[in-house]
């Protein structure tokens, strides 16, 4: 693993397809602390457009990173408030 | 060159206390519209009740509810489908009428084919792992969107209110999607 952050939670939704990814990743997240590291594992391939746009268009959430990796697409979203 | 003074107040500009008062009053008004305005919204009214034509409305709704919009589904006519906890989980996919689907409508419309194609596309559904209608009502439902069943149509179609999915609101109508829809920041018809 190249990303470097203090993982709060990791999230599992291989296999899951839209909209499941961005969902999942919103409920995950509202479970974290404030400041925390949400990490997604994810097998669809348009999670990456998606929870960009997921996280551009919702308050209190930054994505910090994505990984295209081995079949799975990682993202790392932090919890800003 | 004038030498009036650009401040002097003459007879019928207001006086600074007026001004003070008026820049209080419009304050007051600016936070109270950004206070009611606060959050999105988005309204969505759901007509159709074709297993294709039931992902649409849900799929937006979660994920507009995972934006953080305040959602509401205005379900309608076939759309009430959706939302009927045992129709919901047999919606049929019509063969006839649309060109993309592998057989000619001549063959699609003979009897048997509309739950050949069903059979198909819930295949799919399935090895794409694809969410089922009832998982994207449970998640919408947790996620706190807003599922109204229509009340002239539930009268109309003979259902009952317990038919529909716990949470679901009944008792509503057209004025209701109406006020929905001209609050929202998105209105879809599906």
């Amino acid at each position: 693993m190249s990303a470097e952050y203090d993982i709060s939670e990791t999230l599992d939704v291989k296999g899951a397809s839209c909209p499941m990814p961005v969902v999942k990743t919103k409920q995950a997240i509202d479970d974290i602390e404030v400041g925390g590291v949400l990490e997604v594992l994810a097998t669809d391939s348009g999670s990456m457009s998606d929870i960009d746009g997921w996280a551009g268009g919702t308050d209190g959430v930054e994505l910090l990173s994505q990984e295209e990796g081995d079949d799975v697409y990682k993202h790392y979203v932090r919890r800003t408030e | 060159m004038s030498t009036d003074t650009p401040d002097a107040p003459s007879d019928d500009a207001p006086s600074r206390a007026e001004l003070a008062a008026r820049v209080d009053e419009l304050e007051d008004a600016l936070t109270e519209a950004t206070a009611e305005d606060d959050g999105k919204k988005m309204s969505i009214i759901a007509t159709k009740g074709t297993l294709d034509m039931a992902y649409p409305p849900l799929i937006l709704a979660s994920t507009a509810a995972a934006f953080g919009y305040e959602v509401t589904v205005f379900h309608t006519f076939w759309g009430l489908d959706i939302l009927h906890e045992k129709r919901s989980k047999n919606l049929k996919l019509s063969s006839v009428g649309n060109p993309n689907m592998p057989v000619p409508n001549a063959v699609a419309a003979l009897p048997g084919m509309d739950r050949v194609t069903t059979k198909m596309m819930e295949k799919k559904i399935d090895d794409n792992d694809t969410a089922t209608i009832e998982e994207l009502i449970e998640t919408s439902l947790d996620m706190g969107v807003e599922f109204q069943a229509c009340q002239m149509t539930i009268d109309l179609m003979d259902y009952d209110e317990d038919d529909f999915y716990d949470g679901v609101t009944t008792g509503v109508g057209a004025a209701t999607a109406l006020e929905d829809m001209a609050d929202a920041d998105i209105q879809l018809l599906v």
